[in-house]
């Protein structure tokens, strides 16, 4: 958490390998990884949905392709060593997009053009899926779609932690959705950490005068956990 | 682009049935001619058209439609021989520049903005001072100058998509640069290039008819347009049939190109 400019994205995007940080490192089960030029597996490992569910997805191709193209990178599907059938592929493909709640056959042909933001999203987070990670980086997932999509997708993710077994980096400027969806805080200002507590502590101190007045102005509107 | 039939543009309907017309024609009437059209017949000089001979004949007695046609098969390979190359190797640095920016960006740019502000004709005059007049020298120049135009159109493109999140998303994914230029963004940025590819063809035909006016084209006896419109040039007000119909050929192929690069954007705005 943080406001505007705290350095929650740029952290989000060492933590995916999208950039080198200034300074330390990103250690996944306390193994360090390369700040970008990182092994298939660590790639594999964390993945990331993005803010704008519009520019996501590429606009060129279906989204049979935006889903298989992953587990055919990194071999989640099949026999290591064997392609697998493209009747085996739209078959994961079919569950992956169960499990993030669309269920229509005829998506697969479609390109990202034909959906809402909701449903880009929901794409998004199948396309990440298809890879079997082990941390899902969530920045602000929802702050562009509309306020009853977005509980759809807070609720998604919530539900995916627990199926999937997921670690989830969510970053949110919502407190309650904090709240409701995540073990730990940590809130950021100029590019650092103010505090990095457990949600119960957070909520019971938190700590330095930034994280008090941020809990303070959340809770003037409303810190309420939402219906994650 | 994915075009669905019931949403064609008609400019590219029209232009893509004038164009197979065209190469059609250039394809079967030398095949189905009675004439040669090398073999001179000095009996039938300068004979306007007729049944015998559609477009009349030449100043040595060579059937015109004939040359026409055999000049068409001439030019339009010509044309399409000396555009893909520079088409691949413009698309592959302006994607290499828009990707990366940086000292690629600032190197394929270098090069490009040197190269442009060379004339040139002065330059076609050099390669054929070096080369020699013939087609090696037209394919040298246009290898020379004619990537330029894809790498700054693709360069444009692809760099306007390279902060997008489905690229970043690739690159999460573990994508090595390369699939993300082959895989992601040249589909994206393919379009833009060949609505490029389609309007260049047009110059490039002008181009190669008048290297051929000029002399320093295709090489006789090799049938092409821009020699026989010069040939005819000096019958132009008594014989106008020698040079106005290549011409006429010239510009039907222009029309059919410009349809199509017309349809063609015209498809991509609605995709």
């Amino acid at each position: 958490m943080g406001e505007s400019g705290a350095g929650k994205s740029t952290l989000a995007r060492v933590a995916a390998g999208l950039i080198t940080p200034a300074t330390g490192q990103v250690l996944l089960d306390g193994e360090p990884l390369a700040p970008i030029h990182r092994t298939r597996e660590q790639h594999r490992r964390i993945q990331m949905v993005f803010q704008n569910p519009d520019s996501s997805l590429n606009p060129s191709h279906s989204i049979y392709r935006i889903l298989s193209e992953g587990m055919l990178l990194h071999r989640t599907l099949g026999a290591s060593g064997v392609r697998p059938s493209r009747a085996a592929i739209t078959q994961r493909c079919l569950e992956l997009l169960n499990m993030v709640g669309l269920s229509d056959a005829d998506i697969l042909s479609r390109r990202p053009q034909a959906f809402s933001g909701g449903q880009r999203q929901r794409i998004a987070i199948a396309r990440t899926l298809a890879v079997n990670p082990d941390v899902l980086i969530a920045d602000e997932p929802t702050s562009a779609l509309d306020v009853s999509v977005q509980h759809e997708i807070l609720d998604l993710l919530a539900a995916l932690r627990q199926t999937q077994g997921l670690s989830l980096m969510l970053i949110t400027h919502d407190l309650g959705v904090a709240n409701a969806l995540c073990d730990d805080i940590m809130v950021m200002r100029g590019g650092t950490s103010v505090v990095h507590k457990s949600t119960e502590e957070f909520f019971a101190d938190p700590g330095p005068q930034y994280a008090q007045d941020l809990l303070a102005a959340a809770s003037s509107v409303s810190i309420t956990p939402q219906s994650v | 682009m994915k075009l669905s039939h019931d949403r064609l543009p008609s400019t590219l309907v029209a232009g893509v049935a004038l164009l197979i017309a065209i190469v059609l024609a250039v394809l079967i009437i030398p095949l189905v001619s009675p004439y040669d059209p090398t073999a001179e017949d000095i009996s039938s000089m300068l004979q306007p058209p007729s049944f015998a001979h559609p477009f009349g004949t030449d100043q040595l007695g060579r059937d015109l439609l004939v040359r026409v046609a055999a000049a068409g098969r001439v030019d339009l390979a010509l044309m399409v021989g000396v555009e893909l190359l520079p088409f691949i190797i413009g698309t592959a640095a302006g994607l290499i520049a828009g990707y990366y920016g940086g000292w690629p960006n600032r190197v394929i740019t270098l090069l490009s903005d040197a190269l442009i502000a060379f004339p040139f004709y002065l330059l076609v005059a050099v390669v054929a001072f070096v080369t020699g007049t013939g087609i090696t020298g037209i394919f040298l120049t246009f290898l020379i100058m004619g990537w330029i135009i894809f790498a700054r159109t693709v360069k444009g493109a692809t760099a306007s998509l390279a902060g997008a999140e489905w690229v970043e998303s690739a690159r999460v994914m573990g994508f090595s640069d390369a699939s993300i230029l082959v895989h992601q963004m040249l589909p994206n940025v393919l379009s833009q290039a060949v609505i490029v590819l389609v309007s260049d063809m047009v110059a490039l035909l002008v181009a190669i008819v008048t290297l051929g006016y000029l002399g320093l084209g295709v090489t006789p006896p090799t049938p092409d347009w821009g020699t026989m419109i010069a040939d005819g040039q000096s019958f132009l007000s008594t014989r106008w049939w020698v040079s106005t119909l290549p011409g006429c050929a010239v510009v039907l192929v222009g029309i059919a190109l410009a349809l199509i690069g017309d349809g063609l954007n015209d498809a991509r705005r609605q995709s």
